[in-house]
């Protein structure tokens, strides 16, 4: 057989899926197209440190092709739509793709403009986002300047990518100002629609208390409806207000812009509706979805396109082969939560079991849901794995697809 | 679970007030939920909401966000707040008669 794979993406889930698809299956028997607008591959866990002068912008950024195994097509083109009853993927310049699979890796984009007020003459000066590079730069210098007032650290609205990150931010943020001998001048505050500070009980109430313990004051069920600039102020929807002198905001999410010129393919926020343990689309079974491109009840974060890879490679090979897809995702999600003083803590969870204390991946292991400097030093170590592990397609030792349930401790919030 | 009557009807629902079984709801049952809300009187514009809030359940087996409800229900998320002012996602969704929306992780 020879088929055609054709990978929308080179971020994170479409570089493991490619490699991986291309160890798994030889040359002859399927060819793979790699599509990306931009050639900068971003570590994105590592936009967190810019702000606050502990990683380089330079270092973040490597070559998206050279992130590919040998034997993968790679090319540089916007997206222009999919035509999904055809089969074919129209790029910029007026070129198309036809596929026997297509796999979405186009990620989330941010959609500062769709809130009122937050691209305004404050955008940039007073209001920042770390979640893309210029943004995480522009808000170092920013905090290089800031004497003292009120920070205000704040998530629009949800879906985001690394829902954990604001808060890391908040934690960093307190340490930081500690370091540079202001903490006792800033008022730190964290602004969220959720109604705590995580989306599950049992971290929610960890995680709560820890801003509580670090002098950081908590605001809940807030989702962003305006940004005044002249007058400093947030404004709720339900017309809260939260001033500030630095915000910084993460902006609402959507998917990539071709999705919504695309019939069929997303949903109304541009995310890739697939079935939750299959990856598949429901209509267009050539056609799946990984990483945060996909409309899934999971968290838009590295690990879970890392575990999704694993089942994803295994399906597409069983679809081609015109065998029943029997590789299922869990929703398994790790994420590291860094929180200041060289200490992080680190959850682990999937759709059905919420992040619980414990150890990982068994008994003896990493603390969950603690703070420990091994787990700081566990986050610092993945930057290595993350280019040499996880984008090469590899397992990583010892950690597999389905979530571990050894070493968690059942408790109730 | 906790069970509470509306329109005559013994219906199960959870420690928050949503309801378990939304097979069990009636459009009768509406306006008193409504109330308990601090909702007087349901215009056409609530039933726009509350009728796609049903239909979005029926087919994806969860209420949609707030987001989701400004770019698709035809109200814009300001009306949207005017209309249900303590969060239109759940207290539409509890008039509804669906569980709490699963909203994002």
């Amino acid at each position: 057989m020879d088929k055609r794979i054709v990978i929308l993406g080179s971020g994170t889930a479409g570089t493991l899926t490619a490699n991986r698809l291309r160890r798994l299956y030889g040359e002859s028997e399927c060819r793979i197209t790699v599509v990306d607008q931009n050639d900068d591959h971003v570590y994105q866990p590592g936009l967190l440190f810019v702000p606050f002068g502990l990683a380089q912008p330079h270092t973040l950024v490597r070559s998206r092709p050279r992130q590919l195994h040998d034997g993968i097509a790679y090319q540089r083109a916007e997206i222009d739509r999919v035509d999904l009853d055809a089969q074919k993927a129209h790029l910029g310049g007026g070129s198309s793709l036809d596929y026997d699979v297509l796999v979405v890796a186009t990620g989330a984009t941010l959609l500062p403009e769709e809130t009122e007020g937050l691209t305004g003459p404050d955008w940039e000066e007073k209001v920042f986002t770390f979640y893309d590079l210029p943004g995480a730069v522009g808000l170092h210098h920013a905090l290089e300047h800031f004497d003292g007032g009120r920070v205000v650290v704040n998530v629009a609205d949800l879906p985001i990518k690394c829902p954990v990150a604001p808060l890391e931010f908040a934690f960093l943020a307190d340490w930081y100002f500690q370091r540079t001998g202001i903490r006792d001048r800033v008022e730190l505050t964290y602004v969220t629609p959720l109604d705590g500070a995580f989306t599950k009980p049992v971290a929610s109430k960890a995680l709560s208390g820890l801003l509580e313990e670090k002098g950081i004051e908590l605001v809940t069920e807030f989702t962003l409806g305006e940004v005044d600039g002249p007058g400093g102020r947030l404004i709720s929807y339900d017309e809260r207000e939260v001033p500030y002198d630095l915000a910084v905001v993460v902006p609402l999410h959507g998917g990539a812009e071709y999705v919504g010129r695309s019939p069929g393919l997303g949903d109304e926020l541009g995310f890739v509706r697939v079935d939750q343990h299959t990856l598949q689309h429901p209509d267009h079974p050539g056609v799946f979805a990984i990483g945060d491109a996909a409309g899934l009840p999971a968290s838009k974060a590295g690990s879970v396109a890392h575990f999704e890879g694993e089942v994803l490679a295994h399906n597409i090979g069983r679809f081609l082969a015109g065998q029943p897809l029997d590789a299922s995702y869990d929703g398994h999600t790790n994420c590291f939560i860094e929180t200041g003083f060289h200490k992080a803590l680190l959850i682990d969870f999937n759709y059905d079991t919420e992040p619980l204390p414990g150890h990982f991946p068994a008994a003896v292991g990493l603390p969950l849901l603690k703070e420990s400097h091994a787990n700081h030093l566990g986050k610092l170590a993945f930057e290595w794995l993350y280019w040499h592990s996880l984008l090469p397609g590899r397992e990583l030792p010892g950690i597999g697809s389905a979530m571990p349930e050894g070493g968690k401790n059942h408790v109730h919030a | 679970m906790p069970t509470t009557t509306y329109d005559g009807t013994s219906v199960t629902v959870d420690e928050e007030g949503f309801f378990t079984d939304p097979g069990r709801w009636t459009e009768p049952m509406a306006d008193q939920i409504a109330r308990e809300q601090g909702i007087e009187t349901l215009t056409d514009r609530h039933w726009q909401v509350i009728k796609f809030m049903r239909a979005e359940y029926t087919v994806k087996g969860t209420g949609p966000t707030v987001r989701v409800l400004g770019k698709a229900s035809g109200v814009s998320v300001k009306e949207l707040y005017q209309l249900f002012p303590k969060g239109p996602a759940k207290t539409a969704a509890k008039i509804a008669g669906i569980p709490k929306p699963r909203g994002c992780i």
